[in-house]
């Protein structure tokens, strides 16, 4: 929290508390301002007349009718500056890995939307090595992107990996709900990788108040618009898991009295959401790319957190088991990268495009087959040599360990294609295949 | 003197006013901040001298006490030569003119240049008698003729005092001056102002639409057009491809005017229109797409409440531009963050919730909308029409939620895209068989397709139809009995229904031939479509029915890539003929 400025009041007659909200009578107070109620962060939520209510942040347990509040006179807001680089904070941008305080130059947090006219057309490839996304949904600085995944998929690895290769020149990461041993893990991985300077992070664990996860996302922004603008950085963010900060926004409007839509969510579930999402943006120099992760129970992506998110974000990647090799891989069917028709084929080899579409045809080919043979029907040749296919092309390319470039990818899948089909079999445009064609396997 | 007030409550983006003065009930309010922005607002409920407005901003930082002046007028946009090519927020802000990579709160720029000079001829004379929306002259506006009319406004007969004579002026120059019977004088300049939420109605009649609009989209004009002046709608799940589709139908459309509705959806898919719309040829005149386009973007990180307001931004331009006698589409992506801001809304104004928390007169406010669209004949014998699509983003991908539901009963053409289509690449992946367009059944459009295109052509789009229904049952058959168990007739079935399929209702929108096909070219096809499934074929067993209607499908397919009735086209249809024979029962 800021250091206190000069206050004019402290108003010390509380007249009703909620679970989550004070209300008192003061003056020349303005919406949206914090305060602080014995010392805990409260943000001011409605004014009518001179009575004023507040969240606070930390629920009010404890909290007496003459406790201490001091309006603070501002939104929140963040320190930007050079000294955010290798720093782990709280959602209020307080320092808990024991540095010091942050002195830079104060923001108010959840600025304004960028002009749509002012943006770029995102059109930097960002590679990760792994073929599940570089292959087949390859990723665009600028972008906006969340992992669907079961909670027991290795989300926050993969999300580590795909930070560490990906060649941003910052990450900042907003961990929502995170357990500690996940915090733990993350700080461990970026320590080991050397790169700590690179990364900032805002940290909301298990152990702090749930409600607190809501501004984790706007200190990130925050953060990430300081280093795209202000440097010319290309930024990428991290929000693990926005399930998670769903869950706070539903407690909260439910607090508030607010009438529940869909799944207890509140009916501005899209907006609060996208107003995160849409801060991606590719700008003239310097870019923010978002990649989120969105937890799911059971696979059920008709859940309103999903399936909003999947409305605003452009596309999505699925992680799933597959329990033929044993490892878990970036799903091809159920994965949609939106923008990747932007790099395909132009950032990348000639043949990326039809490769891409043949690998994941082929790879249906064998999900029917599959079905086929589960339901007792006899297999043909070709169902069988599917099969193998699709074993192969599973742990070469759409396994998550794997780490090539995107043209040993491609190099991959054509010495697939011929180590299971014929030529007139993969239905590609016949100069690629003169091409390309490994002619010895 | 104008009514004034003060602010006394905050609850997010809705206010409470205190007034000294009279207010209507939507009339636009400006709220004072300290550091001096003047925020738009909107009243939304009266109670006694209390006001609720919801400010199209956001309300961080404003404190009880702000100064709020009311304007004596509901939300108004600005009609007048230069709106084309523009690209506007939900509030009709001019979005290029605005200062800084931000949208700064409060910045309000003009959505027409009053200075701009334009060159006026009189289309009336001195002397005459008009009425509201009558053409008083036009201006050239890039390509156009611009009409500039008698204000909408005005009620009555009009006599014109005064008209200026062919010439350059700016538009806000007095073009005209008018008294009504009773003495009254108007002065008219080239810009007039009408509150959106309200319908212009400067027509002659609302005759009954029957020309069907070509969209160039076969399952569209062929199977279930949609007509000049009609209503259609699109739903479909994420990554359904309603954005690509809705793009598709913008950039092909024969059409005169387009005006894109980005209603709370990504800036991306904007920034996809500013970057291409200036580089690609409108297929039917050689112009540049933008020339014939105006956006309307509040993307879905901007304010909701001018979210809100947008959709009859769009809706009243495209009015606008119908009382000068042309076909205007309107395109709104997606109307379901519409509804959403209007829950936002009725949330905050705790008024009891209907399904889903949506308000009660949800399917109040969405017929009233749609019945916007039509044709209308203006009193000078002309006619102009507006065409909206919708498209609808149901929640979980649920057809049964109330937007889709209230959208269905006004809107006359449902266009189903299908999760398990676009899974499986079939593109456009409007589902043939849950789709319908109600105006096939329209005596005025049988009537007028039987003229312009065939007597029997209802019964052949009827027919296909059937062939894709049966195609879907015999499939059904199949995959429950195995492909050895049913008659090989079923197969044949089958396969006919994906030969119509893969070769007619499928379009690749990538493919600078097949991505939008002429109403010729859409009737030689489908009637060899219709030929083929007609025939009886031999077949000894079922594995030899998909490869054969694999080569049939993979011809046609060629075909549609090829120039209409260009050599290599003939010789494709030729080599089709002649499997066809191999096969065909005579």
């Amino acid at each position: 929290m800021k250091q206190a400025q000069a206050f004019t009041t402290v108003y010390t007659k509380i007249e009703r508390i909620t679970k989550a909200t004070c209300s008192l009578r003061a003056q020349g107070i303005s919406n949206e301002e914090m305060a602080l109620i014995a010392g805990r962060p409260a943000q001011v939520v409605k004014i009518e007349g001179d009575l004023v209510t507040l969240q606070v942040f930390a629920g009010t347990q404890g909290i007496g009718t003459a406790a201490d509040v001091m309006f603070l006179g501002e939104p929140p807001s963040l320190r930007v500056g050079t000294d955010l680089f290798g720093r782990f904070f709280n959602a209020f941008g307080q320092p808990i890995d024991g540095g010091p305080q942050l002195e830079g130059e104060m923001r108010f947090i959840g600025g304004p939307s960028v002009n749509p006219t002012r943006r770029e057309q995102p059109s930097r490839l960002i590679t990760t090595g792994i073929a599940g996304i570089d292959l087949n949904n390859s990723l665009v600085s600028g972008q906006k992107i969340p992992f669907f995944a079961d909670p027991e998929q290795p989300y926050n690895e993969v999300m580590a990996t795909v930070a560490l290769r990906s060649g941003a020149d910052r990450i900042v990461l907003g961990g929502m709900g995170l357990s500690n041993d996940d915090y733990l893990y993350y700080r461990r991985i970026f320590e080991d990788a050397g790169v700590l300077e690179k990364i900032t992070s805002f940290i909301n664990t298990t152990d702090d108040p749930p409600v607190e996860r809501l501004l984790i996302p706007e200190m990130v922004l925050t953060a990430a618009e300081y280093f795209a603008l202000d440097l010319k950085q290309d930024v990428l963010v991290l929000l693990t898991d926005m399930t998670l900060y769903g869950d706070a926004l539903a407690i909260v409007s439910n607090r508030m009295d607010q009438i529940p839509s869909k799944d207890s969510m509140p009916g501005s579930l899209y907006s609060d959401l996208a107003k995160i999402y849409e801060k991606a943006a590719q700008f003239k120099d310097g870019s923010i790319t978002i990649i989120a992760v969105t937890t799911l129970s059971g696979g059920d992506i008709t859940h309103a957190i999903p399936d909003n998110t999947g409305y605003i974000t452009e596309g999505q990647l699925f992680l799933r088991r597959d329990t033929q090799i044993s490892k878990t891989i970036v799903d091809p069917f159920r994965s949609l990268s939106r923008l990747k028709q932007l790099v395909i084929g132009k950032k990348t080899r000639e043949d990326h495009h039809q490769v891409m579409n043949t690998g994941v045809r082929l790879y249906s080919d064998a999900a029917n087959a599959r079905t086929k043979q589960e339901n007792g029907f006899d297999l043909t040749d070709y169902d069988r040599r599917t099969i193998a296919y699709a074993l192969d092309y599973a742990r070469e390319l759409l396994a998550i360990d794997v780490n090539i470039s995107i043209d040993e990818m491609l190099d991959t899948a054509w010495r697939l294609f011929a180590r299971h089909f014929k030529k007139e079999e993969v239905s590609i445009k016949r100069e690629l295949i003169d091409k390309y064609w490994p002619e010895t396997e | 003197m104008a009514t004034t007030g003060k602010i006394v409550g905050i609850v997010a983006n809705l206010v409470t006013i205190e007034v000294n003065g009279p207010v209507s009930q939507n009339e636009i309010c400006y709220v004072e901040t300290e550091a001096g922005e003047r925020l738009q607002s909107e009243v939304i409920k009266i109670q006694g001298n209390r006001v609720s407005a919801q400010i199209f901003e956001s309300t961080g930082g404003i404190k009880t006490g702000a100064k709020v002046e009311f304007t004596d007028h509901m939300l108004e946009v600005d009609l007048g030569p230069g709106l084309l090519s523009r690209k506007y927020d939900g509030l009709q802000n001019d979005l290029d003119a605005k200062t800084g990579l931000f949208l700064k709160r409060g910045e309000n720029t003009p959505a027409l240049s009053k200075d701009q000079e334009w060159e006026f001829t009189p289309l009336v004379e001195k002397g005459g008698r008009v009425r509201a929306g009558d053409w008083l002259g036009e201006v050239r506006e890039n390509w156009l003729n611009h009409k500039i009319m008698v204000p909408f406004s005005l009620e009555g007969v009009w006599e014109i005092e005064s008209l200026v004579g062919k010439g350059n002026y700016r538009a806000s120059d007095e073009i005209a001056l008018l008294r009504s019977a009773d003495g009254k004088k108007q002065s008219v300049n080239m810009i007039q102002r009408w509150p959106i939420r309200l319908a212009i109605q400067s027509y002659a009649a609302k005759p009954v639409a029957y020309k069907p609009l070509q969209t160039g989209v076969r399952i569209i004009d062929t199977l279930n057009p949609i007509v000049e002046g009609g209503t259609g709608f699109i739903p479909g799940p994420f990554g359904s491809g309603k954005t690509v589709l809705q793009h598709i139908i913008a950039a092909n459309a024969q059409v005169d005017i387009v005006i894109i509705c980005a209603v709370g959806e990504r800036a991306n898919e904007v920034v996809e229109l500013f970057v291409e719309y200036p580089e690609v040829d409108d297929p039917y005149t050689g112009r540049k797409l933008m020339e014939r386009t105006i956006i309307v973007v509040n993307t879905s990180n901007m304010p909701v409440a001018a979210r809100e307001a947008s959709v009859y931004t769009a809706m009243t331009i495209a009015e606008y531009y119908r009382q000068m006698g042309l076909k205007v589409l309107l395109l709104a992506d997606s109307t379901s963050r519409w509804a959403q801001a209007l829950r936002e809304m009725s949330n905050r104004l705790e008024e009891l919730p209907g399904p889903d928390a949506f308000p009660m007169d949800l399917t109040a406010i969405i017929a009233n909308f749609y019945a916007r669209a039509g044709r209308v004949d203006l009193r000078n014998g002309e006619s102009g029409s507006v065409t909206f699509i919708g498209t609808v983003s149901p929640a979980g991908g649920n057809l049964k939620e109330p937007v889709t539901e209230a959208t269905k009963k006004v809107a006359r053409c449902f266009y189903a895209l299908s999760q398990k289509r676009a899974d499986s690449k079939r593109y456009p992946a409007i589902d043939p068989i849950d789709s319908y367009s109600k105006y096939l059944e329209y005596q005025e459009v049988q009537e007028f397709l039987a003229e312009s295109i065939e007597p029997h052509w209802v019964e052949k789009v009827g027919y296909i139809n059937d062939v894709l229904r049966q195609g879907r049952s015999a499939s059904n058959q199949i995959n429950i009995l195995g492909d050895d168990s049913v008659p090989v007739g079923y197969h044949e079935v089958y396969w006919k229904s994906e030969l119509a399929d893969f070769g007619f209702l499928q379009q690749d929108a990538f493919d600078p031939v097949d991505r939008v096909t002429a109403m010729s070219r859409q009737r030689y096809m489908f009637d060899i479509i219709n030929k083929i499934c007609r025939f009886d074929f031999r077949f000894e067993t079922f594995t030899e029915v998909a490869p054969y209607f694999k080569r049939l499908i993979n011809q046609i397919k060629q075909m549609n890539y090829l120039e209409f009735q260009s050599d290599e086209f003939k010789q494709l249809e030729d080599e089709l003929d002649s499997f066809l024979m191999e096969r065909k029962v005579s």
